[in-house]
């Protein structure tokens, strides 16, 4: 069976502050709904946490930048990955990511290994 | 064997019935690109051979037959795993008889709700629309869109993968997303038709195409889904607005207004199949008005009218209100005033025509108003109003008529 990744971009936030205890009870409450199909998932550090890094052609120079890999509003907070049996079934439980409703849940099918 | 058609006529079965094959390969293969390349060849093949033998006794069952088998080709040709080859040899059984009607109409609904998914952009269903349901040729597409033949065919390969890739089902939705989902093939039917009606620019002949193909689609899903209001609405909007073809433009290719359209030439047999339709579906949505019967409704005040000055105003303006119950828009409040302005005169339709917001890209907004001024005799308001309206440039037709609207007001050498 196919397995998605639903990617949560909302603003960026420290989730382990008390401040999105309802939040994260949304969440809890998302996974406990969704665990037949879900296959993985956390949250993540706050974007400011981000490094990225690029390497300068395959075993060239390492450059780290500080920061995420774009810089916009709204950031990759977190992630699950969901195994469905289509588009339309992994699109229903998006919907029903607390991110979907407070920022924007991108759903990328994974490329199976080989 | 049947005696050889003509080459329009066979060109025509041959389309028609190449939908419906595509829809059954399409299940068969789960993979629309494939479908589309075998289809393509069994009806290449037909047009070739059936001129010369005559056409079979079951043409379709000839088609699925031949795009079955170049399908089986093509799998073994892209790959020799194994894993292929067993999908290759699932095609192959059983190859006898072509599927019975009802089963190929699950599958053209299918392929109906695949093309206008939700997750595909809605540029690349409109295409999808003409390309896999009208069966029209990718240059075909890409002439009738505006659109480079190359960008066409790197939308529709891009759709295809996305299908297959994302795992877009090839599935009728349920009844609880149906609403949805349905509203998303109409919009996309009614985008469609109004690309070859409302003319937004390119050859008129070919635009016209367009329209009958929105035309052929929305037959095909009332055929497919007749207990559907909205699609049923959809098919009699669109005949009646199609009705009036031959006399919206006159033989210098001019825009001719619906006021001053020669209603003789309006096509009777599309505006009685209009009507018949818009009463079937008020009688099913008698309670919950649908947006698509309301206009439908509308149409058809103007198709059964004998003359513009005849119209039943009292009777638009009480579809208008029964609309905008539902389908709020500005466009559909300006059509609500223009009805206004002919029962209560230009003034009552100007007041409410210049509190219309949201409009001020929308050239017949502009045009309303300039007409209503010319008809209080405001010569100078209604130049300003003809000006922003072609300021806006609309397409050539709508352009000329209304640079002669404009004409007569501009001052001598201006």
């Amino acid at each position: 069976m196919p397995q998605y990744l639903a990617l949560i971009y909302t603003v960026d936030g420290d989730w382990s502050d008390p401040q999105y205890a309802e939040m994260t009870a949304d969440y809890e409450a998302f996974a406990a709904g969704a665990a037949a199909v879900l296959r993985g998932g956390n949250a993540l550090m706050p974007a400011t946490t981000a490094t990225t890094i690029r390497v300068k052609g395959k075993g060239g120079d390492v450059v780290a930048t500080d920061g995420p890999f774009t810089e916009t509003k709204e950031v990759l907070g977190g992630y699950f990955v969901l195994e469905c049996a289509d588009l339309d079934e992994a699109m229903s439980w998006a919907a029903q990511i607390p991110g979907a409703w407070n920022g924007a849940v991108e759903v990328r099918p994974i490329l199976p290994r080989g | 064997m049947h005696a050889s058609p003509t080459d329009a006529a066979l060109a025509d079965v041959v389309r028609a019935e190449g939908t419906r094959v595509l829809a059954t390969l399409v299940r068969l293969t789960g993979d629309v690109q494939l479908a589309e390349d075998a289809v393509a060849d069994a009806t290449l093949r037909a047009l070739q051979t059936w001129p010369r033998d005559g056409v079979p006794e079951q043409p379709r069952a000839w088609l699925t037959l031949t795009a079955r088998r170049r399908a089986i080709d093509l799998i073994r040709r892209e790959s020799r795993r194994a894993e292929k080859e067993a999908e290759a040899m699932a095609l192959l059984e059983p190859l006898g008889e072509p599927p019975p009607d009802d089963v190929i109409a699950d599958d053209l609904l299918r392929l109906v709700f695949t093309c206008c998914h939700p997750a595909l952009a809605v540029e690349a269903q409109v295409a999808l629309a003409l390309r896999t349901l009208c069966g029209l040729t990718t240059p075909e597409v890409a002439r009738a869109l505006l659109v480079p033949e190359a960008t066409m065919t790197k939308r529709l390969t891009r759709a295809r993968q996305k299908i297959l890739r994302a795992g877009i089902p090839y599935r009728v939705p349920g009844p609880a997303e149906l609403p949805a989902r349905l509203a998303g093939v109409t919009t996309v039917v009614y985008l469609v038709f109004n690309e070859g009606y409302g003319a937004t620019g390119g050859d008129v002949a070919v635009r016209g195409d367009l329209a009958d193909q929105a035309v052929r689609l929305g037959r095909l899903l009332h055929e497919l889904m007749p207990d559907e209001a909205a699609v049923t609405g959809l098919l009699a909007l669109m005949l009646l607005q199609d009705s009036r073809r031959d006399a919206r433009f006159d033989a210098a290719g001019d825009l001719v207004l619906l006021a001053d359209q020669d209603r003789s030439r309006w096509r009777r047999d599309q505006v009685h199949e209009g009507v018949v339709l818009t009463g079937e579906g008020l009688r099913r949505t008698a309670g919950r008005p649908d947006p698509y019967v309301v206009q439908a409704a509308i149409a058809a005040c103007h198709a059964l009218a004998p003359t513009w000055e005849r119209t039943p105003w009292d009777a638009v303006l009480s579809w208008y209100d029964v609309l905008l119950t539902v389908h709020d828009t500005p466009v559909a409040r300006l059509g609500r005033a223009v009805a206004l302005a002919e029962r209560d005169g230009p003034r009552a339709g100007l007041d409410v025509v210049t509190g219309i917001s949201g409009l001020d890209a929308y050239p017949p907004w502009h045009a309303a108003q300039a007409e209503l001024w010319s008809r209080l005799g405001d010569v100078e308001a209604a130049r300003r109003c003809w000006t922003a309206a072609l300021a806006l440039e609309p397409n050539a037709a709508v352009r000329r008529h209304l640079r002669r609207r404009l004409g007569p007001l501009n001052p001598p050498g201006g």
